[in-house]
């Protein structure tokens, strides 16, 4: 055990408090100088480094609102729809506490979007911060999710057959497909059953698991030190006391920075939440004031505005687009055979395995494949830190030419988003063939880059952040 | 470090802008709806108004069974429960009750055709890209016009077909709806029937300026009635905002003054 610590006599009553406390709990004080009064993040962090704590901060909102909502809501598609308007009217503060749960799922996802944009252009991801990466974009995957699971809860129209699309999406899995919908499902369709066991997972399953991720990517954070806009390494350089020259303890200067982010934040998002709720159909969708109607299909049923990306990518897996797929995977194979490194075995096996693969794409249906990009449009991301090649982080050391890739692939993400809120598009039309190369241009910025990320000239990477003092 | 931020925050607005025509193209098509007149709703007169036509003429077949009568003392509104008791508590006993009819939806399936969408939520659920709820109910129940070859003899221009005949037919009059030949847009060569004006068959009580104003005021409770809170909603956030906007000012002056010792 270790020495017991004695305030002096004289010292004030909260210092005796203190130090009673240190004596019995150390470890809490361990982990408040670990995690926040020695913790030395760079000073050099722009407004891109707000959207780590608003995330947090997030989160916090959905867990308490998601508290008081839970107190009223009936998980029971008899009563689930009535429920959600009973707090909406007649509980006192329910239609705030809802419409922050409400606005808080949307802003969680445009805050975890630009948080995952700055970790992107940072080079965030790369050695040694790889493991924060993956648990941050394991988050995200909890994140959608939860979402996924949340929207069922209103049992409204959209609720009701946005559950049913995506669900469906599972029984285009070859062999185990329907009766994995099915166990999904726990019925035949989206139901009771699917309420409840979508509610479990909701309220319970997947906010353990993401907490549990949360703390991970924190501490695997802290573990390593952040990274900043210049990507370089404060640790590097280390005054007399082992400090990084380069760092400031978290607090107080980033808690006090991060408050001002709060503050802003909390202006637009209640902005929205008290003006515009709805936010014009992309928080809270018209049809979903509609009460689920097993018998009514919508005749347009789109997904929520942050899964839209990803609905879209779906969409435009087409059987012309499968084709090209094929095109493009046999062609990578043979330019692998003429000018690819490595030996000649492994070179034969990736051509076999690339005429298997077709053969396996032309075999299954196009909708199948469509779930596996769509899948694998979030599974890529894990690998990021081996896909990234480039001797610099940060995208200001990069040569320039490479913000022009990063802005294509910014523009090809937002037109799939958008595409994905619109009815679908007809086939053969401009906007499908618009979709499609949007998709490839997706992948072909995640797959190409162990290429495009090594070219052009890159810029000296300074010693120390560039830092002009406020 | 801002020239990178400025050229990244760029390129994202030159993605949205490209995006800005396709919305423009989406939007394309569909009865352009009239506007309804906000400030109804947050008028007192109107709303009652609004009540009192919602109880006389839509709850017979509508119910809005997650609104309780006694909401209508809330301040939006501002009745009072006699008042409430004594003028529109027909189709329940107590004050507390939702607003319920005694129509079963079976029923109404087998008289209309379709069973009479419960109106709690109607002026929310409504809303598209083309306007407000509450500016498609402000069209939808100035568009009724005869059509002699529809069961109930009466056919409306925003929802063609429609199984609700014209119940406020005795306050707007009769009107027939007079189409014209023009050339289909997507092609020339064919014509297409288009709308081009009511012609009033015979009047109803009200003027066409009293009737239209009639419709505001229901359509107002609508709105009101969709979310009863929106009228406090909008106070609150006023004050909200403002406790903000200090806040923010505070915790900006407060995060300056740390660090500016930062070198």
């Amino acid at each position: 055990m270790a020495e017991m610590k004695e305030a002096p006599a004289d010292a004030p009553l909260g210092i005796k408090l203190m130090t009673w406390m240190d004596n019995r709990f150390p470890s809490a004080f361990q982990a408040y100088r670990d995690h926040m009064s020695e913790y030395f993040a760079p000073k050099n962090f722009n407004v891109w480094y707000f959207f780590g704590s608003l995330a947090l901060l997030v989160l916090v909102i959905q867990i308490v609102t998601g508290i008081f909502l839970t107190m009223h809501y009936k998980p029971d598609a008899a009563n689930a729809f009535a429920s959600v308007e009973y707090i909406m009217r007649d509980v006192p503060g329910g239609w705030l506490i809802r419409y922050m749960h409400s606005t808080g799922a949307s802003a969680f996802f445009i805050v975890v979007y630009l948080h995952m944009y700055r970790g992107l252009i940072y080079g965030s991801y790369r050695k040694p911060r790889e493991l924060v990466w993956i648990f941050g974009c394991a988050i995200f995957l909890c994140l959608m999710a939860e979402a996924f699971f949340g929207y069922l809860l209103p049992w409204g129209q959209m609720s009701y057959w946005g559950a049913q699309v995506i669900v469906n999406l599972f029984a285009a899995v070859p062999f185990i497909g329907p009766d994995l919908a099915l166990l999904i499902r726990g019925d035949y369709v989206v139901g009771d059953a699917t309420l409840n066991r979508f509610f479990a997972f909701h309220v319970i399953a997947v906010p353990l698991v993401l907490l549990g991720l949360v703390v991970a990517h924190v501490l695997a954070l802290h573990d390593v030190g952040s990274n900043n806009p210049d990507g370089v390494e404060i640790k590097a350089k280390k005054d007399a006391q082992g400090r990084p020259l380069d760092g400031i303890p978290f607090h107080p200067y980033y808690s006090v920075h991060d408050t001002f982010g709060v503050a802003v934040f909390l202006l637009i998002f209640c902005a929205i939440m008290f003006f515009a709720p709805e936010l014009g159909g992309y928080f809270l969708e018209y049809n979903n004031f509609i009460p689920a109607d097993p018998l009514k299909t919508p005749p347009h049923i789109a997904p929520v505005w942050y899964f839209t990306p990803y609905y879209t990518i779906l969409r435009a897996t087409t059987d012309p687009m499968v084709n090209v797929l094929c095109v493009i995977v046999g062609l990578a194979a043979a330019l692998n055979l003429l000018k690819g490194k490595g030996t000649m075995a492994a070179k034969a096996a990736l051509l076999v395995g690339a005429v298997v693969l077709i053969a396996l794409m032309k075999t299954f249906d196009a909708k199948f494949w469509g779930v596996v990009l769509m899948g694998g449009a979030v599974i890529i991301l894990f690998f990021l830190p081996w896909l990234d090649q480039s001797p610099v982080k940060s995208i200001r050391y990069r040569p320039s030419w490479h913000k022009l890739v990063y802005a294509l692939f910014v523009v090809a993400f937002l037109i799939l988003g958008y595409q994905g809120t619109q009815p679908a598009a007809p086939s053969g039309s401009v906007l499908e063939r618009l979709s499609q190369l949007c998709t490839l241009i997706y992948f072909g910025f995640f797959l190409l880059m162990p290429w495009w990320s090594r070219q052009g000239t890159f810029k000296p990477v300074p010693d120390r952040v560039t830092f002009a003092a406020h | 470090m801002p020239n990178a931020m400025k050229r990244i925050l760029l390129s994202l607005l030159a993605a949205v802008s490209l995006l800005a025509p396709l919305a423009v193209a989406a939007s394309e098509g569909g009865a352009p709806l009239d506007r309804f007149p906000k400030e109804r709703v947050t008028d007192v007169v109107a709303l009652q108004n609004g009540a009192k036509l919602f109880v006389n003429y839509c709850l017979n077949c509508h119910a809005a069974s997650m609104v309780r009568y006694n909401r209508l003392t809330d301040e939006s509104v501002g009745l009072n429960e006699a008042q409430i008791k004594d003028n529109l508590l027909f189709a329940a006993e107590k004050v507390g009750e939702t607003m319920t009819v005694a129509l079963q939806p079976k029923q109404g399936k087998e008289w209309f055709g379709t069973a009479p969408p419960d109106l709690s939520l109607i002026a929310r659920s409504r809303a598209s890209g083309d306007g407000s709820g509450a500016d498609y109910l402000y069209t939808y129940m100035r568009a009724f016009y005869r059509d002699d070859t529809k069961a109930t003899g009466w056919n409306n221009l925003v929802f063609p077909s429609v199984a609700m005949p014209h119940v406020l037919w005795q306050l707007q009059g009769q009107q027939r709806a007079v189409f014209v030949d023009r050339p289909d847009p997507h092609d020339p060569k064919k014509m297409t029937q288009a709308f081009d004006r009511f012609e009033t068959i015979s009047p109803g009580t009200l003027s066409k300026t009293e009737y239209d104003a009639a419709v505001a005021d229901l359509v107002a409770y609508l709105q009101w009635m969709g979310e009863p809170a929106q009228n406090q909603r909008v106070r609150i956030g006023v004050w909200v905002l403002l406790f903000l906007g200090l806040f923010t000012l505070i915790a900006w002056r407060l995060n300056a003054a740390y660090w500016k010792d930062v070198k």
